[in-house]
């Protein structure tokens, strides 16, 4: 080869980039390859098997499929907004909008497909969108806005997310769809009356068996309703399109290249175009040997890799069709395909369980040998990760007993442990189950993080997760690591399960707990820095409703906690102290602002405005807390919890009170919140924001619950974090009144309190427990556990009992003789505490640390260096 | 060495020993179990004094060696193998308390004092 190549990629979508991921791993990027990419959309490739959840409060940036560095680290060029016009395949020249040029040595066309809209009337009135780009959502949402009621034409996957989004934008919701049933391509008419009922039920009005006729619109041009093909009408004020998609090959017709019948560039195994070696087709653009056009990402991934290998002039199994087999959840419903889901094969059997009243149905298409070919399962997909696996083999137990409901039909559950080795267990990344074995086998992963890494398994739909932690901790297990989930070399159990002994047999002590629930080797020692402050924290925690001492300092329990914890103050470098009194909300008057500034000049303490709106001291000795709490309390201050594992602040921004844009009271709700939870022990720190509109300003998003005002109530993001692995907060519910937030967030705090792993902050919380933010929406807002009652009721005795500690503890003589530097000197001060000037005011005296030449004071009171 | 605090001493004195003899520290009931004291010694240094669950008395240095502050009396213990030890409250490393040396860094350690709990006080008036 004379010079590096250039390889030119048209389209950067999920195929487009995983082609360019395709590209690194073979090593065919950087300095092996000149590597341009045109790109019509103005932002790389996002997640568009996910585009809904853009209304669920992902953001375009949380949609992204696309690394930070992974365009820089590997030297592609990515023109954004610059779509290709034109390619002249004799000059192997492609010319983009901008007028921008490139010669290629191989061409890429993953131009995926567009929406079919249908010849109707007046489709192009002013309120009629199509369903496909971050772009149309947004279109979507700001037009919602202002309307109040949303068809969408095509009851397929697309169509009935698409109305989902629509029902969440809080509008009157029809679908119509022209087959007599719901998803006609994915399921069986079973499945669709069963998917019909579920989805009627959630108030979306469903038309069958029908089309649109014409689209009506008013003087004014703006979509007014549509006739249907039965003569009746519906009223409406936008229309979403979603009739399908059709392959985006207009490029490829222009320079000549070969597409089928019914569109689609027709390649060959290796995704190389029929008609000239030099250029390829991949994704949904791309008509394949088989003769089929596929719209799904997992198979467009597949080709995405043969085109990479081909182009790296690697070996290639090459792509002869794939499985379209499907696990989706639409509108909460679970709905599954796979393989031949409408028993198509000559003398199968189906074996069907239909529960109307749950909204349950299930199919198996069985061969006459007794092999699984295929099924539908509408209402309840559990099974789905076992099935798919086993399509194409003679089931180990009974067909109807994997269709039947747990309880009704004996063993139903053979995990993925029954599967053999060639079985995809994730069909996104086509990854095998002896992949994943191999990756902890032989890659030593040993948690399913680092197999996700490793394998790319579980990363794409994330529906096979659950078989993935399976597998992981069999394969583990059977290589004899065994996973101990204890909580330290002191307990077997983890904090969950502590926090569950301690609930239910009402323990109160550490020492009980450890000699009944200890590990053998434990029971008689003296416990661990781990577990006592974990202890102490459940006791903490659960103290009024066990009848304990709320006091975190009482007895046995003083023992139990961190120094911060046992001084109710911030541990320094060098052993002294910082103090952050509560100012709830931020808000705070001129006159409790001198006392703080009064206090600090008095005791000499360094100040410092804190991220949460608050005001620390630094720089106290043990012995002077007690003196400067005595005047923060006098002045009307409380303790602020910086130390603990429990609420440290509700930020705020001042809302609408104050400020042009605000739609709620965010101070208010703030102050609140903040008085409500103060004190509250948790597994880690609890922080938390309340935003007076949806500019954000108190960052709430970032908090582990954040409060977004809207102009119809309250949004709660739950588990957001700032720090090393920050993380943006969830939407878990909506609209709330004042009343429905609080109890929404007394539930969540107290289900994460009962859960989480120590020193787990909600977000790690999130992302570890099963099930993730549906699980926890499941069980905080839908109380699938039956739970909510109790939670509520614990947070209830929280709320009752707060008092603050501070107060307590200047009040009684015993509780304040522990703040003395020394125990055989209780009036001499720790000469090891110093100062040093800095910027007006001080800083540790590092230097009298670091040396071995130590101030001395000695018992007779003579200070000598 | 004369005992000068003005503590109820139920069940003895806990002293420790320095180069100039026994110190003094304060009554058992003083001390939580699991709990730390820091103790100024005679010579200007400081001692960090701990009572195990069986009642045992522990005394090392106050100086955390790895950041120099004198904190390791404020650090919560524990036992590993049999062993009472005590873990930092900066940065956690964990010191045996019987020898001083630190579990997690062969290479630093801390000095142990001896310690004793004195007969009743009423005994000697």
């Amino acid at each position: 080869m004379t010079a590096t190549p250039t390889i030119v990629l048209i389209g950067h979508g999920m195929v487009g980039q995983r082609f360019l991921e395709a590209l690194a791993d073979r090593g065919m990027t950087g300095d092996a390859a000149r590597v341009v990419v045109l790109c019509e959309e103005p932002r790389p490739a996002y997640d568009r098997v996910q585009l809904t959840s853009y209304f669920s409060g992902r953001t375009p940036e949380d949609l992204s499929l696309v690394e930070a560095d992974f365009i820089e680290k590997h030297g592609i060029e990515l023109r954004l907004g610059d779509p290709a016009e034109t390619v002249d395949r004799a000059t192997r020249t492609v010319t983009a909008r901008s007028g921008f040029t490139v010669q290629y040595d191989q061409l890429v066309l993953a131009t995926g497909s567009y929406p079919f809209v249908p010849p109707v009337p007046g489709k192009d009135s002013a309120g009629c969108f199509v369903y496909r780009t971050i772009e149309d959502l947004l279109e979507i949402e700001e037009y919602a806005k202002n309307v109040s009621s949303g068809s969408v034409v095509g009851g397929g996957l697309l169509g009935l997310e698409a109305a989902g989004a629509l029902k969440g934008l809080g509008l009157d919701t029809h679908v119509v769809e022209f087959a007599p049933r719901l998803m006609p391509v994915q399921v069986d008419d079973g499945g669709g009356e069963a998917l019909r009922r579920t989805i009627e039920d959630m108030g979306v009005t469903v038309h069958t068996g029908v089309g649109g006729k014409e689209i009506t619109a008013g003087e004014d041009g703006a979509v007014t309703g549509m006739e249907l093909s039965d003569g009746s009408r519906i009223d409406t004020d936008m229309v979403i399109f979603s009739a399908g998609v059709r392959p985006r090959d207009q490029l490829a017709r222009e320079c000549g290249l070969e597409v089928g019948e019914r569109g689609g560039i027709k390649v060959d195994e290796q995704c190389r175009t029929a008609t000239d070696p030099a250029v390829f087709a991949i994704g949904e653009c791309a008509l394949a040997v088989d003769g089929r056009v596929y719209g799904l990402v997992a198979p467009g991934y597949e080709m995405a890799e043969t085109a990479a290998s081909a182009i790296a002039a690697q070996e290639t199994a090459g792509f002869t069709g794939a499985d379209t087999s499907t696990k989706l959840k639409l509108l909460g419903v679970d709905v599954a395909s796979f393989g031949d889901a409408h028993g198509n094969a000559e003398g199968c059997l189906d074996v069907v369980y239909a529960d109307s009243r749950s909204g349950v149905y299930k199919k198996l298409v069985i061969g006459q040998d007794g092999t699984l070919l295929g099924g539908v399962l509408v209402g309840d997909a559990e099974a789905y990760g076992t099935l798919r696996p086993l399509t194409g083999s003679v089931p180990p137990v009974s067909p109807e007993q994997l269709v039947l409901p747990a309880g009704a039909g004996g063993p139903v559950s053979i995990g993925p442990s029954a599967l053999p080795d060639e079985a995809v267990i994730c069909n996104c990344h086509n990854v095998t189950k002896g992949t994943i074995r191999a990756a902890v086998t032989e890659h030593s992963c040993g948690t399913v993080p680092e197999v996700k890494k490793c394998t790319k398994a579980g990363t794409g739909c994330g529906s096979c997760v659950k078989a993935l932690t399976t597998l992981v901790n069999d394969e583990l297990e059977l290589n004899g690591i065994t996973v101990d989930k204890g909580l330290c070399g002191c307990f077997p159990h983890t904090r969950a399960e502590l926090y569950e002994i301690v609930r239910t047999l009402r323990l109160t002590s550490y020492e009980d707990l450890l000699a009944s629930h200890g590990r053998e080797e434990a029971k008689d020692g003296d416990g661990c820095e781990v577990c006592k402050p974990a202890i102490g924290s459940i006791i903490a925690s659960l103290a009024p409703t066990l009848g304990a001492s709320g006091y975190v300092l009482d007895g046995e329990q003083a023992a139990l906690q961190d120094t911060n914890d046992h001084f109710l103050a911030n541990l320094q470098r060098n052993g002294s102290y910082s103090i952050v009194p509560r100012i709830p909300g931020g808000e705070i008057t001129p006159e409790k602002l001198i006392v703080i500034g009064e206090v600090a000049r008095d005791f000499g303490l360094y100040t410092k405005i804190t991220g949460g709106q608050r005001i620390d001291m630094f720089g106290a000795r043990v012995d002077q807390l007690p003196r400067i709490w005595a005047r923060l309390v006098d002045a009307g201050f409380e303790s602020g919890h910086a130390y603990g594992k429990a609420l440290r602040t509700v930020k705020s921004c001042v809302g609408q009170t104050w400020c042009r844009y605000g739609v709620q009271d965010s101070v208010r709700m703030a102050i609140d919140l903040e008085l409500r939870y103060r004190g509250l022990r948790s597994p880690h720190k609890l922080k938390s924001a309340v935003s007076g509109c949806a500019r954000e300003c108190a960052e709430a998003r970032g908090k582990d619950f954040g409060v977004i005002a809207t102009s119809n109530g309250w949004n709660l993001y739950v588990g957001g974090n700032g720090g090393a692995d920050p993380r943006h907060a969830d939407l878990l519910a909506q609209d709330l009144s004042d009343a429905e937030l609080v109890r929404l967030i007394d539930r969540f705090l107290m289900f994460y309190i009962r859960t989480a792993d120590r020193l787990e902050r909600t977000s790690a919380w999130l992302e570890r427990i099963e099930g993730g933010l549906d699980h926890v929406r499941d069980v905080v807002v839908h109380d699938s556990l039956g739970l909510c009652d109790e939670l509520e009721a614990l947070m209830a005795d929280h709320v009752a009992h707060y008092r603050d500690e501070w107060a307590e503890t200047l009040d009684d003589p015993e509780r304040l003789a522990r703040f003395v530097s020394f125990v055989n000197a209780p009036d001499a001060p720790d000469p090891s505490v110093r100062f040093v000037p800095e910027r007006d005011q001080m800083k540790p005296d590092l230097d009298l640390l670091a040396g071995p030449t130590l101030p001395v004071r000695t018992l007779e009171g003579t200070v000598a260096r | 060495m004369t005992e000068t605090l003005e503590r109820p001493l139920t069940t003895g004195t806990i002293e420790l020993r320095t180069d100039r003899g026994w110190l003094a520290v304060c009554a058992p009931s003083g001390l939580v179990p699991g709990r730390g004291v820091a103790v100024l010694l005679p010579d200007g240094g400081q001692a960090a004094v701990f009572l195990d669950r069986a009642g045992r008395p522990y005394a090392i240095g106050n100086r955390d060696p790895f950041t120099g502050a004198y904190v390791l009396s404020r650090g919560l213990t524990g036992s590993a193998d049999g062993r009472p030890y005590v873990a930092s409250p900066l940065l956690k490393q964990r010191f045996d308390l019987e020898t001083g040396a630190c579990l997690d860094d062969a290479s630093v350690s801390v000095p142990v004092y001896e310690t004793r709990v004195a007969p009743e006080a009423a005994a000697a008036a």
